[in-house]
């Protein structure tokens, strides 16, 4: 779908003032600006040393204070070099489970909200229960804390003992990836409907002139535009929610911090935490470097030029 | 009235909250012919059109394209439409979707043309309106006359029985306005039915069978271009082409 160089197709400028496809998530703004803004040059040397130096101090000053090195001080206890290679597979191994937890989630999320998000646009009086409905669900879902739904679902459903529903520790999952699915839909719905929204009517309004149906307009000309739009906030979720997979772990799920947890207990420190904090952080990086690179895209493609 | 005109308005009202918008307006375009409307902005040309197109419902009245009447109850808005083509001030292109599936997109989705037949028109329409170099081009790498050309096409593309423009070239800079109108004009020659809303007053009188002035939301007079160019009977017509003139568009 790209022309190669310059303003590619997927540039447009109608958006409605008012809407921003890329207002934070649930839980804020995670696409702040961490690479300095140098241009290179004189500028970007200045930048260069003024960081060494200053986390240099900042090392330094921390590696001497008393609380560092002491017997039982925060070496010892957070950064054991030992404890980290004893329990970092354990806790990776673990962390396998929090992948296919959000994975699954994360396709069932992007199905679910669409479906929110059209319900909630369909016009006129027939169609009020659907966005009642779509509308209701949002507000719940977003209302309630997800480790409520959690323990709701991952404790309540079992205790029903329905038929035909998994059993056993694969029952703590299923209900984990259904409890997040159902939150986290509530929010990328509302990303959606952003996107939907900042498309502008007379696109709509084209497309209907040729003919097409309300479904087809919106399949073929509004949800094309949307999407693209909404890729940055959408990602930024779904890097809440693969943070969130960690809440799985109280339903005695044994994923990564269930790991985590188990190793602290065996050497009595807490160095597997601070492993556990490093895989979620080589994990998200990317992608958090990702989701800012797709918003300075487009923010340059915004300036590039306009049309009417 | 023109009983056998393949578009009949009849008193058609349509208001915006408490502005009333069109206050009756009734007007007959016959095979072939290019009803051009004039008047300031606000008259209601705009809204007329929309009206026509079933992008805006009336309050009340009718509008009979054929001899049926389409602002029925349970008329298939969107087979009406298909028969209609609309350009749009703003052009309006899908800006995700190259030229070439801009113009095909309606043929394959709506009159379920095959991809190869589709592609063959489009080139073909791109072909005659100058723009076959640009049917791989994505709408913001165009130029606005070139974007409008690219509108038309796509309207064209469906093989309409009558075909509305609004205001075409408005939105354009001076320089690229005769590329458009001039392809407007050999669509006229050709024997498209047309209902221009337009400012080009100079164009008007070159391709309108008939001009329509509206103002305040009704057709205050209509007639052929020289005759309400020349001595059109009402004192707001007057008023309207002599301020037209003052601003050096005639």
């Amino acid at each position: 779908m790209s022309t190669g160089s310059g303003p590619g197709p997927d540039v447009y400028f109608q958006g409605t003032p008012g809407v921003d496809p890329r207002a934070p998530g649930p839980h804020g703004d995670r696409s702040s600006r961490i690479l300095f803004g140098g241009r290179g040059g004189r500028s970007g040397w200045v930048a260069l040393s003024s960081t060494i130096a200053f986390f240099g101090v900042l090392t330094i000053v921390i590696v001497n204070s008393p609380g560092w090195s002491a017997e039982g001080g925060v070496r010892d206890q957070f950064f054991d070099g030992e404890v980290f290679s004893g329990s970092i597979w354990e806790i990776a191994e673990g962390f396998l489970v929090n992948v296919l937890i959000f994975l699954i989630a994360e396709v069932l999320i992007l199905v679910l909200a669409l479906v929110l998000s059209v319900m909630r646009s369909l016009p006129g009086p027939l169609f009020a229960p659907l966005r009642i409905l779509a509308t209701g669900y949002s507000i719940v879902f977003r209302a309630v804390p997800t480790i409520l739904i959690i323990f709701l679902l991952g404790y309540g459903m079992p205790a029903l003992e329905l038929r035909g529903l998994p059993s056993g520790p694969n029952a703590d999952i299923f209900w984990a990836i259904v409890a997040l699915t159902l939150v986290y839909s509530a929010y990328v719905a509302e990303v959606y409907r952003a996107g939907i929204e900042s498309v502008h009517p007379s696109q709509g309004a084209a497309a209907r002139s040729l003919g097409l149906g309300r479904g087809q307009a919106l399949r073929y000309v509004v949800l094309p535009q949307a999407v693209r739009r909404v890729i940055p906030p959408l990602l930024n979720d779904f890097i809440g929610l693969q943070k969130d997979s960690a809440l799985v772990a109280l339903l005695g799920v044994s994923e990564a911090l269930r790991h985590a947890q188990i190793e602290q207990a065996t050497y009595f420190n807490f160095t597997p935490y601070m492993a556990l904090a490093l895989v979620y952080l080589v994990f998200t990086f990317p992608q958090v470097l990702l989701v800012d690179w797709l918003i300075r895209r487009d923010q340059r493609r915004r300036q590039a030029g306009g049309t009417a | 009235m023109n009983v056998r005109a393949s578009l009949r308005v009849e008193d058609v009202h349509k208001r915006f909250g408490n502005l009333e918008v069109l206050a009756g307006v009734d007007l007959a375009v016959d095979d072939h012919e290019v009803v051009c409307l004039i008047g300031a902005s606000g008259s209601g040309k705009s809204t007329l059109l929309r009206c026509i197109d079933l992008l805006e419902p009336v309050d009340s009245g009718r509008i009979v394209i054929e001899g049926a009447d389409v602002t029925a109850a349970g008329v298939d808005q969107n087979a009406v439409r298909r028969k209609i083509g609309i350009v749009f001030q703003s052009f309006n292109l899908f800006p995700h979707m190259s030229v070439r599936r801009n113009v095909t997109l309606a043929p394959r989705k709506v009159l379920r043309m095959g991809e190869a037949d589709a592609t063959e028109r489009a080139d073909d329409l791109l072909g005659r309106f100058g723009l076959a170099d640009k049917a791989d081009e994505f709408p913001d790498r165009l130029s606005g006359g070139q974007q409008q050309r690219v509108a038309i096409v796509r309207a064209l593309a469906m093989q309409p029985d009558l075909l509305l423009l609004d205001e075409v070239t408005s939105a354009l800079d001076p320089v690229l306005v005769a590329e458009v109108l001039d392809a407007v004009r050999e669509l006229a020659q050709q024997g498209m039915t047309m209902v221009i809303a337009t400012h080009e007053m100079g164009f008007a009188r070159d391709v309108a069978s008939r001009v329509a002035f509206l103002h305040a939301g009704r057709i205050l007079e209509e007639g052929p271009p020289e005759r309400i160019f020349s001595e059109p009977s009402h004192e707001e017509t007057r008023t309207f082409l002599d301020r037209i003139i003052a601003a050096g568009r005639m």
